[in-house]
């Protein structure tokens, strides 16, 4: 018996628009049943430490480097909201979809390859932390951080930091054996990076040492890029700090790709 | 099926955008050649070559741990072979795998329903995901939810389903972009008999509109009752092949006498019929010879008479019980 009649070249490559489109289709029909949960921990937290430090602090630190330190914190809080909603939910969300629901078998029993299912995931984390990381500056605003026009900037910038962290939670959860190892990602990773990011003090007072070292930290540069945003670009230094993130959205963004292939394909 | 039927199945499978409908004409829509899937140290598919005729319902019957479910993955894309050929719907795997998923529905043995959404909004997110056009896109959902029977049920959410009724859509989503091959891993198991019977007048009825179906089983009775052919699987490989009536003729005859007793007479009863040539298989509380239709005076004189069936053959070739 003959083997079926192979079809003609079939239109079907790498990183399609219509697989795509179906992984975001199923996490925001998705979303539509917890948002209200996921948008309470994403930007209640961060507003929590806005409000904490900026008026805990703010009542005996007024100034740091000429903002008063309500904004230094509003601004640097953006990230925290970018860390929490995208780097936290890939982890934990993909960890529970791949293990638990088995939602990628069925994913990947459909046209759609895990390239694009990576790329898709991370894609919607990067959308809502674009979204949950201007809540501390609609906060901030509140409590009297001046509107600029450089606001307008911080949900790209939110979007694209969003993508590396997002991607960086998948890889953790490509590689992790057991989600109890989360715990060492978070302690010896994520709250070193999100502590010496110049969120709640400048790092300028820091051993050098660790000035050298936050240069690698991609929530320092979000945080910096956030704050020049708003109160005023600082040229070159900012494009060197937005092509940083765009390197490590590109690097974590392929590592999550080998980590879940690894995973999902055997 | 018509030729007439053929050309409207076919046009309805063009509502997947962008993907190709080869003609479906005899040939084959699953073809493997000593395929060899190994973890580590566990040989799970040790050469395995199989065929399916587009048009037909061939059951892969096995116990746990025969490569079943491996080989459904190994179709799917999501187990790579080791070594062998590997071609579905006429691509070859794993190159070119996700053209044949365009084509393909699966039904998992695991239910990865989303189960806070409703039954529609499932085949609404697969609907996309199989690349169904707009405008089909609604028409899909409701024939889907109609052969599934769960009209009444669209706007329930998943969790407020009976294990039958999450079956039936795990089903439904598999058919929403009317797939030409349709591979349903063990889908009754862990059912009860009533909601069982359900499913295979869902697929009884797949099969009567002349859709390919590969359906993975342990249960006996699903096998023979809804397969035209059946692969029998034990250890990785395919032990015997073909049609379940023939296979039941070629390897357990026609009739069989099941005697029952105590194990010492159960033996004696054995060790008698081997010794006038007829095959036997045991059981917890009985033992069965086997093939003794017109074998008067030779066949025991006690037991109760019956069809040989499908359990007989598969356990004279693989010796395993299997449910």
């Amino acid at each position: 018996m003959a083997v079926a009649t192979p079809p003609r070249p079939a239109k079907i490559g790498r990183l399609e628009r219509p697989a795509l489109t179906g992984v975001l289709v199923r996490e925001i029909v998705n979303y539509s049943s917890y948002w209200r949960a996921s948008a309470f921990s994403s930007t209640v937290e961060p507003t929590l430490y806005l409000l904490a430090f900026g008026f805990g602090f703010g009542s005996i630190v007024s100034t740091i480097g000429g903002y008063d330190y309500v904004e230094f914190v509003a601004t640097g809080t953006v990230a925290t909201a970018v860390l929490f909603s995208s780097a936290f939910p890939a982890m934990f969300g993909t960890y529970v979809k791949y293990a638990f629901q088995r939602t990628y078998d069925a994913i990947l029993a459909a046209p759609v390859d895990t390239e694009e299912l990576v790329s898709a995931e991370a894609l919607w984390m990067a959308m809502r932390a674009s979204v949950y990381g201007c809540v501390p500056l609609v906060v901030g605003i509140v409590f009297g951080l001046e509107p600029s026009w450089g606001m307008l900037v911080v949900p790209f910038i939110a979007f694209v930091s969003g993508f590396g962290w997002a991607c960086f939670g998948i890889a953790v959860a490509g590689f992790s054996k057991s989600i109890d190892n989360f715990s060492y990602i978070v302690s010896a990773v994520l709250t070193p990076l999100f502590l010496l990011a110049g969120t709640f003090f400048p790092l300028d007072q820091m051993p050098e040492w660790v000035q050298a070292l936050s240069l690698l930290n991609p929530l320092h540069h979000t945080v910096q890029l956030v704050r020049n945003a708003v109160f005023g670009f600082a040229g070159w230094t900012d494009f060197l700090r937005f092509g940083f993130l765009i390197v490590f959205g590109l690097a974590m963004w392929r590592v999550a790709i080998r980590a879940m292939t690894r995973k999902l394909i055997d | 099926m018509t030729s007439d039927e053929t050309r409207n199945r076919d046009r309805a499978a063009g509502v997947v955008a962008g993907v190709d409908t080869p003609a479906v004409n005899g040939d084959l829509a699953i073809r493997l050649r000593g395929v060899v899937k190994r973890y580590d140290e566990i040989t799970a598919v040790a050469g395995l070559d199989l065929d399916v005729p587009t048009g037909t319902c061939v059951g892969l019957l096995g116990p746990n741990g025969a490569g079943k479910s491996t080989t459904m993955r190994t179709l799917t894309g999501q187990s790579i072979a080791d070594e062998g050929e590997v071609e579905v719907l006429g691509f070859r795997l794993p190159e070119e795998s996700k053209q044949a998923r365009a084509q393909l529905g699966v039904a998992p043995q695991l239910d990865n329903l989303d189960v806070t959404l409703t039954v529609e909004q499932n085949l609404l997110v697969f609907s996309h995901l199989y690349r169904i056009v707009r405008h089909e896109r609604h028409a899909a959902i409701e024939r889907a939810l109609e052969m599934a029977k769960l009209v009444d049920r669209r706007a329930t959410r998943v969790d407020k389903l009976s294990g039958g009724m999450r079956r039936r859509l795990l089903i439904a989503r598999a058919l929403v972009h009317r797939p030409r091959l349709v591979l349903l891993d063990e889908p009754t198991v862990g059912l009860d008999p009533q909601v069982r019977q359900e499913l295979w007048a869902l697929i009884d009825a797949l099969r009567a509109e002349g859709t390919t179906i590969l359906m993975s089983t342990h249960y006996i009775e699903e096998a023979q009752r809804l397969a035209d052919s059946v692969v029998i699987m034990s250890h990785g490989k395919a032990v015997a092949k073909g049609p379940p009536a023939e296979l039941v003729a070629e390897h357990a005859g026609r009739e069989a006498i099941e005697v029952y007793g105590a194990p010492a007479k159960l033996a004696e009863v054995e060790a008698s019929a081997r010794a006038e040539g007829f095959r036997t298989r045991r059981t917890g509380t009985s033992v069965s010879v086997l093939g003794i239709e017109g074998a008067d005076g030779r066949a025991p004189d006690e037991g109760e008479r019956r069809a040989a069936n499908l359990e007989d053959v598969f356990v004279l070739l693989t010796g395993e019980q299997i449910d």
